[in-house]
């Protein structure tokens, strides 16, 4: 332990509207903590660079699942064991509750949040290849006003997102109209429990015809920051399912995909394992097509 | 010197207790140094391998990764609370006596972790299949036993229990 508990404050005002008055007023003060996964391994590490926190757990608008007609909706507080457990998100967002169950460990998954997830930025970030796949739209809030943006609009660059220093991210938003798709979910680490991915790609696919209707792609640690693969997408939609489309697809993908080398892996291994797991996803859709 | 940190109320193995603490203090830091617990350890500090797990709200989590104002009113369970009338007399929990029996501790720093996280898998699925123990455990690391003694001792408690029934059990909860 290498940080000092005593040179941070931190207080817990207890409410949403108490949160977003105190960021108001000295906006880029403070810095919201939420289950503390990842700030309270910077504070113990000595890197953690705030003063001043403020506490968002235990705020009961930002942690629930609610389901209207046409789209259900986060809390930007639930935690990944909240999202495990909804027979609701098992049910239509299957490629979510998936990569909750792939976030470190049960102890980790009963604190860390899925806003949280989103806010940290990272380009490895679980939840995030599902989220873009299923065109999910993200809620900000500040005293001032709320705000809707598509996620993938979010992110901005390495760690840095669309939020203004008064504004919390509130929810995650996903449209209810995936029931037709089919779903592909990978993540590669280096072990099946706790890892970090090297790579992860999520997809959803509509397919009419023997033919792909409509394709979102995404994935993580292929840039600074999760991302669509729009030219794969561009590559892929509209044409029929067959073996082609493997060709496409991975010279496609082996274009867009601009990873690094870092601690976790090479550039070159992740292009590669980017570029095979499209490839399976393409060959599931056209052994579904094969038996249909 | 005290009166600068608030005081933070919770209740840790059914007593309650009152700390006056810097709020960013670690949970973990405050069951050991004020509450003299000593029985949850410290092992990565960046909530990798398990070793500070206990069960908060009936939650397994890493202790070290709680700053305590964040277990403001909460109720904590730690390894002493597994087998809570051990000195006067009273009977090992029956992870703990699997764990014995099965040779599931070898240096020990990881074993209160480990029972915490079995604890907490054993509550959620009191049958539990080799593949929900080693998800269970998959947050806990030991450098001696090699798991499976651990994953064996886990099993063993389970059918066990389920043999005379976990409920009649006087520590579980």
């Amino acid at each position: 332990m290498r940080g000092n508990a005593e040179a941070h404050e931190l207080i817990a005002p207890g409410s949403l509207a108490a949160v977003l008055d105190l960021i108001a007023a000295e906006p880029g003060v403070w810095t919201p903590i939420a289950g503390g996964t990842e700030l309270m391994v910077a504070h113990a590490a000595g890197r953690l660079n705030s003063p001043k926190l403020v506490s968002l757990w235990g705020i009961p608008e930002l942690r629930l699942v609610r389901a209207a007609e046409a789209e259900i909706s986060l809390g930007a507080g639930t935690t990944f064991l909240d999202l495990r457990r909804s027979a609701l998100i098992a049910k239509e967002l299957p490629l979510l509750a998936k990569a909750a169950s792939w976030i470190g460990s049960i102890a980790n998954q009963s604190r860390a949040t899925l806003g949280g997830n989103l806010v940290n930025g990272s380009p490895a970030a679980d939840s995030s290849p599902a989220l873009l796949a299923y065109d999910a739209e993200v809620e900000i809030i500040s005293a001032r006003a709320s705000r809707r943006i598509p996620y993938s609009k979010f992110h901005i660059g390495y760690k840095s997102n669309a939020l203004a220093a008064d504004e919390l991210l509130y929810a995650i938003h996903l449209p209810r109209r995936f029931a037709q798709h089919r779903h592909y979910l990978r993540k590669v680490g280096t072990r099946r429990a706790m890892a970090i991915s090297k790579v992860a790609l999520a997809a959803t696919a509509l397919v009419e015809s023997g033919s792909l209707r409509e394709v979102r792609l995404a994935a993580a640690s292929l840039a600074a920051f999760p991302t669509r693969l729009y030219r794969v997408e561009d590559a892929l939609s509209g044409r029929p399912i067959a073996k082609e489309l493997i060709r496409a697809g991975r010279s496609a993908i082996l274009a867009e995909a601009l990873p690094i080398d870092d601690i976790r892996s090479t550039a070159e291994y992740r292009r590669r394992v980017a570029a095979n797991l499209l490839e399976e996803f393409l060959l599931e859709l056209l052994g579904n097509e094969e038996r249909s | 010197m005290s009166a600068r940190w608030p005081t933070i109320q919770l209740t840790v193995n059914g007593r309650p207790c009152s700390v006056e603490a810097p709020p960013m203090k670690r949970l973990l830091d405050v069951l050991r140094e004020d509450l003299r617990l000593t029985g949850t350890k410290e092992g990565c500090g960046e909530g990798e391998c398990g070793s500070c797990s206990v069960r908060m709200d009936g939650e397994l989590v890493n202790s070290c990764l709680i700053p305590v104002l964040q277990a403001e009113g909460a109720t904590i369970q730690t390894v002493e609370g597994l087998a809570p009338n051990l000195e006067s007399g009273g009977a090992l929990h029956p992870l703990q006596e699997a764990f014995l029996q099965c040779g599931g501790a070898q240096c020990g720093i990881c074993t209160p972790g480990m029972l915490m996280a079995a604890a907490q898998l054993i509550e959620n699925h009191p049958h539990p299949t080799m593949a929900e123990i080693r998800e269970g455990l998959a947050g806990n690391l030991c450098r001696c036993t090699g798991f499976m003694r651990i994953f064996e001792s886990v099993l063993a408690a389970a059918t066990q229990a389920s043999d005379r029934n976990l409920e009649q059990a006087p520590h579980a909860r």
